[in-house]
């Protein structure tokens, strides 16, 4: 019971930092409709800042995280003004492909020697890790950090989302872009906000994965990308609390099925199971379903 | 049998550049490596044509397409490594039990979530990749020829230019036989608007899963045709990166257009060794940055894709006006 409890601990732990980079993907989505493939890739360059920061360059690891964050929220924002925002209006497929381009760049980019490099880096613990014993369960100090930083972010980002001006113009630009410049809303500014939003938090979780799994490289945002963004998707893409919900869930089937059946067959049983829910709720778990028109 | 003129050019004209490279070969122009860069466009025109039914022309979105390649390649590969010897009938069985492989499992994969639209059958199709990636992986366990995740080699190698181009050539005059037959008119109006051909009495899940069946039956027949000219398999040269390769050249070519599919596969396989040359060992890490770029380009200056559902005159038949393909099907929003 210990046992599966802890692993219900170490899942929690990997859903909230998939949850860091789901919230991305799916705020994107719902404003521009497009899959921005190179978002894990952001999380990525996130991720090497971070480890520059407090590793390389000896910043103190609050200043390293926020540099990450805000330099992957510029990121964010020049991507989608170079890439996405002069096919805004082509067909949706356009942008998908400039999105894996954009993808492909940031990968090879930073492998290029003189950037990160191609070599798996070793990322140095900022602090001790410590082990407590509650109630019979061992927990880290990572797991309550992980824990104690997504939650503050999430109630930051309902807090933006509902009660802000901003927040109000990223709902209304997610419904229809001319009705939103009707009534005034800035849809460019407000799609670069939400990118910048996105990739800060996209650059928050890549932080804490280096911290907690301390091994980097410049094509480890791949998988965490796609799982993260298949949370997005079993939840409901384009709803918020739903891409929480999936990333917490795809943490749990993952940690749960590398425990307790195989750690090989794990990422085919987390898509085997996204399948199936997408077969019984096409849109995803909170999704709306939505009514044919002709 | 009454061949149109059309075909009777198309022919000629492949029997020249048949006779072409041929030639080259003869005289030494072609190298052993330029050759294999050769035989992948061709492999490569045959898989993104099935992605071209499916995507291009029928308006299903799959990022699992190199799944259908991958099954393909290890079940012709295994099948003529385990009975064939390099016998040239087996090698033609194994093709065709590669194909048909493909296009079994796509018929029990698709009719479930072909019901899905757009992202959304998109991210099924990629998670149902991974969930192939991951059974190539582990394929050993059950098959220890299947080698799993150090991959498998030891396929016979008969697979030569002549074979390649000739099944190329097959292929090419059967997906332009079905487009513009009445089933592929049939898909052609799903990609259009699916409501309206299903209320102009067009079966749409019938359709739907056809062109997915046939379309994941050539990437299969692809695959073979990779296992044989390729000594080695491995599970990571059919992942969703794959997947992603053969969306880009459907979508660059222009959707609803099997001459951009064709053009642009041979230019991309082209370009990429092109790029390994000229960069030189110097430069090769700039390879992948190059190429990024040329891609990203490429679709902000052409959106639409290079041909747009345009078709070169010999592959279209006369009395049919070609519609260019809107292109849609892919926002999410049911608008």
């Amino acid at each position: 019971m210990e046992h599966f409890l802890e692993q219900v601990l170490n899942g929690l732990q990997l859903g909230l930092m998939y949850a860091l980079i789901a919230l991305g993907y799916t705020m994107v989505y719902g404003v521009v409709q497009l899959i921005n493939f190179a978002h894990g890739d952001v999380f990525m360059v996130g991720a090497f800042l971070g480890y520059f920061g407090f590793a390389v360059w000896g910043l103190p690891l609050p200043v390293a995280i926020l540099t990450a964050m805000v330099t992957c929220a510029l990121l964010g924002v020049i991507i989608e003004r170079v890439a996405y925002r002069p096919l805004r209006y082509a067909p949706k497929i356009a942008a998908l492909i400039s999105a894996i381009g954009v993808s492909l760049f940031l990968e090879y980019f930073s492998s290029l020697k003189f950037v990160f490099g191609p070599n798996y880096r070793v990322v140095p613990r900022p602090f001790p890790e410590v082990h407590w014993e509650i109630a019979g369960l061992s927990v880290t100090n990572i797991q309550v950090i992980v824990f104690v930083v997504v939650l503050l972010m999430l109630i930051l980002l309902q807090l933006l989302i509902y009660r802000t001006k901003t927040g109000m113009a990223m709902r209304t630009v997610a419904v229809d872009h001319n009705a939103a410049r009707l009534m005034g809303v800035n849809v460019d500014t407000t799609i670069s906000i939400t990118f910048a939003i996105g990739s800060a938090f996209a650059a928050l979780g890549g932080v804490l994965y280096a911290i907690a799994y301390p091994q980097i490289h410049p094509f480890m945002g791949i998988m965490p990308g796609l799982k993260a963004f298949t949370a997005a998707v079993l939840g409901g893409i384009g709803i918020i609390p739903g891409a929480v919900l999936g990333a917490l869930i795809m943490g749990q089937i993952e940690t749960l099925t590398s425990a307790y059946i195989s750690s090989q067959l794990r990422d085919a049983i987390a898509f085997a199971i996204l399948i199936l829910v997408l077969l019984f709720r096409p849109t995803g778990l909170l999704g709306r379903t939505e009514t044919e028109k002709v | 049998m009454k061949l149109s003129r059309k075909t009777l050019i198309l022919f000629a004209g492949a029997a020249l550049f048949f006779a072409l490279v041929k030639a080259m070969q003869f005289s030494g122009m072609i190298t052993p490596y330029w050759q294999l860069v050769l035989d992948q466009a061709l492999v490569i025109v045959i898989g993104a044509l099935g992605l071209s039914i499916i995507y291009g022309f029928t308006g299903q979105f799959s990022l699992g397409h190199a799944a259908f390649y991958g099954l393909g390649a290890y079940t012709a590969g295994a099948l003529d490594k385990v009975y064939g010897n390099g016998n040239m009938l087996f090698f033609f069985l194994s093709l065709l039990a590669g194909a048909a492989v493909a296009g079994l499992v796509a018929l029990l994969i698709g009719l479930p979530i072909l019901r899905l639209r757009s992202d959304y059958l998109g991210i099924a199709t990629l998670g149902f990749g991974i969930i192939v990636r991951v059974g190539m992986e582990n394929g050993n366990k059950l098959f220890p020829v299947l080698g799993g995740a150090t991959g498998m080699s030891g396929t016979p190698q008969v697979a030569n230019f002549d074979l390649i181009f000739i099944l190329t050539l097959i292929v090419i005059l059967l997906v332009r036989n079905f487009i513009f037959s009445t089933y592929g008119r049939a898909c052609t109006s799903i990609r259009e608007d699916e409501i309206a051909a299903d209320v102009m009495g067009i079966d749409t899940t019938r359709y739907k899963v056809m062109a997915f069946v046939l379309g994941c039956a050539l990437a299969g027949l692809a695959g073979g045709i990779y296992a044989h000219r390729y000594p080695f398999l491995h599970p990571a040269s059919f992942d969703f990166l794959k997947s992603f390769d053969f969306l880009l050249i459907v979508v660059l070519g222009g959707l609803g257009s099997m001459t951009g599919t064709i053009v642009t596969a041979v230019g991309w396989v082209f370009l990429l060794e092109v790029l390994r040359v000229v960069l030189g060992q110097n430069f090769i890490d700039w390879r992948g940055v190059i190429y990024a770029v040329i891609l990203i380009v490429s679709i902000i200056v052409r959106p639409q894709g290079i041909f747009s559902g345009r078709e070169w005159r010999l592959l279209a038949p006369d009395h049919l006006k070609m519609a260019t393909g809107k292109e849609q099907t892919h926002a999410g929003s049911g608008n």
